[in-house]
């Protein structure tokens, strides 16, 4: 392949490579450009219309969310739209907070994540390691087990474990919440592909030392994995965060809802009297998570690509 | 695992060369059952949790199709294959078929297209391309929840951006999640609008990794513009499109958020699939077994399409 081509010069630079901003996650090889530059302005123009279009189709609805949680009622109930708001209105915020407990929301979604990111991130490193470096017998069969468990649907499970958490004496409980849902072959799997390849003479050179696996998994392999677990980690964190179905079903109170249960219940509340405090409500859902995606995009994207290419 | 690549076949680390087998002493003997236990203990947790939560989960449901209950009367009722037949008799579970048939054809096929395209918008050397990408994939890590939210204000007929679009080309507003002819386009699209950057970011890192020197051949062979997509683009991307395809058909079987916030299935079932309907009958109507026997058929549905690739990822031929 020829991977030393270097992009035409009058090419601008690429804005972005993937590649080079989370080392390791993938071959760190400089992407040579497939496509020339056009050189035909009428070309051109249509690029540009077309890729006017694309950011419109994406932002304009994150706009409108965004201008009508902010927006005073008689602007959002009013035709013609009011694209801009004259005044910034934070009234709806206190509006969707006071038709639903929004403090107790937050609190919930960030232990539910925080502590469900946490148990299945370790959980996932400690097998990891095991399938990576330490001697059984029936480790193969063993790691089908795991990954097969990506082919079950979760909702053929919904019903049962809803059945297993209430035996349980779990429901409405945040052990109900989060304990379900740590278990991990997608992160296991994430990990345990980098962990393959780190570089053997590394990990023997520790063993000569006299340190023991744990101390192996702790001092030597998990800090070469970082880039990994951390992608790994910020994937889980979001599946956790947008979670929907099963905190709706092993929930019962107003008290122990997460924000995405939360939203709903607010949709129901306001009916379709009040676009406003729900696009607020909708904001305090959307907004951390769009944060956390502007802060840590390449690596999210990337880690999610490399996933998904390179397997 | 991938569409470009085989999953391990050995699991642990390849060795280059192996040592010479040491005779088997009572000390390596210790020193491998304490590997053993090792291993155990570091997967027990995991493993566990998976067992008890994926496992045995998805075995004892298929057992629960087979009964009547209503998740209060202390024993469910044992009725064969009664919940099955009423199933394959009801013209709603026809209806619900169909609709989740409609819904994954057209929100994978379109994502796939319109993905396919814009990626390869996105791959010219374009300003502000690298900001359509970040925006293009900001829908993806929004919760469901609140882009079925979101969407049901872009929808509203009075006061949504769905007059403004409409009115520009002198139409009116159809009443989107409120009337069934509507509501499971309604779905569709607000699904799609979410799942399009993941896509486009996906055909958009494969076209950066193909090989140029097909490229260069093609177009010493007199190849331009929409042939060399046609003929050399589209070729080279097809694993990714059967890894999406796939990928895809799993994920819009089982959309269930955005379907919560904006449509709650109805009006009717018109905008019910398979996978509300398994919520449905088990958590309103509290009717376990027929909720059972919808997820096992959901069930086999996605065994069918993940055998499929499985098959296909065996015969996947590298390009690189």
């Amino acid at each position: 392949m020829s991977l030393d081509v270097k992009p035409p010069v009058t090419a601008p630079a690429p804005t972005s490579s993937t590649a080079d901003l989370f080392d390791g996650v993938v071959d760190a090889v400089p992407r040579s450009p497939n496509r020339k530059v056009v050189h035909n302005p009428a070309l051109r123009v249509l690029q540009y219309l077309a890729l006017a279009l694309v950011v419109a189709v994406f932002v304009l609805p994150l706009y409108w969310l965004f201008s009508s949680a902010l927006k005073a009622e008689n602007e959002i109930y009013s035709y013609p739209l009011q694209w801009i708001p004259t005044v910034l209105e934070p009234e709806n915020f206190a509006e969707a907070w006071r038709s639903a407990p929004f403090d107790r929301f937050f609190i919930n979604s960030i232990i539910t994540t925080f502590f469900g990111t946490t148990l299945e991130i370790s959980l996932a490193i400690l097998s990891a390691y095991a399938f990576a470096f330490v001697r059984f017998r029936f480790k193969t069969p063993l790691f089908l087990v795991m990954i097969g468990s990506l082919m079950l649907p979760g909702h053929v499970t919904l019903l049962v474990n809803y059945i297993t958490v209430g035996h349980l004496g779990w429901l409405n409980t945040y052990a109900g919440l989060i304990l379900p849902g740590i278990g991990s072959a997608f992160a296991m799997f994430l990990i345990y592909q980098q962990m393959r390849v780190v570089p053997e003479e590394i990990v023997d050179a520790a063993k000569i030392d006299g340190a023991a696996h744990l101390r192996r998994m702790w001092s030597v392999v998990l800090p070469m994995c970082r880039p990994m677990i951390l992608t790994g980690t910020l994937i889980v964190m979001f599946g956790k965060w947008n979670d929907f179905v099963w905190p709706l079903i092993v929930t019962s109170t107003a008290d122990m809802r997460t924000l995405p249960i939360g939203l709903m219940f607010l949709r129901s509340q306001e009916g379709y009297s009040n676009w406003g405090s729900i696009m607020a409500g909708t904001v305090m859902v959307a907004l951390p998570m769009l944060l956390v995606f502007f802060f840590a995009q390449k690596r999210i994207i990337g880690g999610i690509a490399a996933g998904a290419l390179k397997g | 695992m991938s569409a470009l690549t085989k999953p391990p076949i050995a699991v642990g680390r390849s060795k280059a060369a192996k040592p010479p087998q040491r005779p088997v002493t009572p000390e390596r003997r210790r020193s491998n059952r304490r590997e053993a236990i090792l291993f155990l203990a570091l997967i027990l947790p995991n493993v566990a949790a998976i067992v008890v939560f994926s496992y045995y989960p998805t075995a004892y449901n298929f057992i629960l199709s087979f009964v009547d209950w209503d998740l209060v009367a202390p024993f469910p009722e044992w009725v064969g294959l009664e919940n099955y037949q009423d199933l394959l008799a009801s013209p709603r579970f026809a209806e619900v078929l169909l609709n989740t048939l409609l819904f994954t054809l057209v929100a994978v096929g379109g994502t796939l297209v319109l993905g396919l395209g814009v990626g390869q918008l996105l791959a010219q050397r374009l300003k502000f391309s690298g900001f359509a990408r970040t925006m293009a994939f900001a829908p993806h890590m929004l919760p469901g929840a609140a882009v079925g939210v979101l969407w049901l204000f872009m929808f509203d007929p009075t006061y949504g951006l769905s007059r403004w679009l409409f009115n520009l080309i002198g139409l009116d507003s159809p009443n989107w999640t409120t009337t069934s002819d509507w509501s499971l386009w309604a779905v569709i699209i607000a699904y799609s609008w979410q799942r399009l950057g993941f896509v486009t970011i996906i055909y958009y890192t494969a076209i950066q990794d193909l090989p140029q020197d097909v490229y260069e051949a093609a177009e010493l062979d007199g190849a331009r513009g929409p042939k060399l997509f046609w003929y050399i683009t589209r070729p080279l991307l097809s694993p990714v499109t059967f890894f999406l395809s796939v990928t895809g058909i799993i994920s819009a079987a089982q959309a269930f958020d955005i379907i919560a916030t904006l449509t709650d299935g109805g009006p009717g079932s018109s905008s019910t699939t398979l996978n509300w309907m398994v919520y449905e009958e088990a958590f309103k109507k509290f009717d376990v077994g027929t909720s059972a026997a919808a997820a096992t058929v959901l069930f086999l549905i996605l065994l069918v399409v993940t055998l499929i690739q499985a098959r296909a990822q065996g015969r996947q031929v590298h390009y690189s």
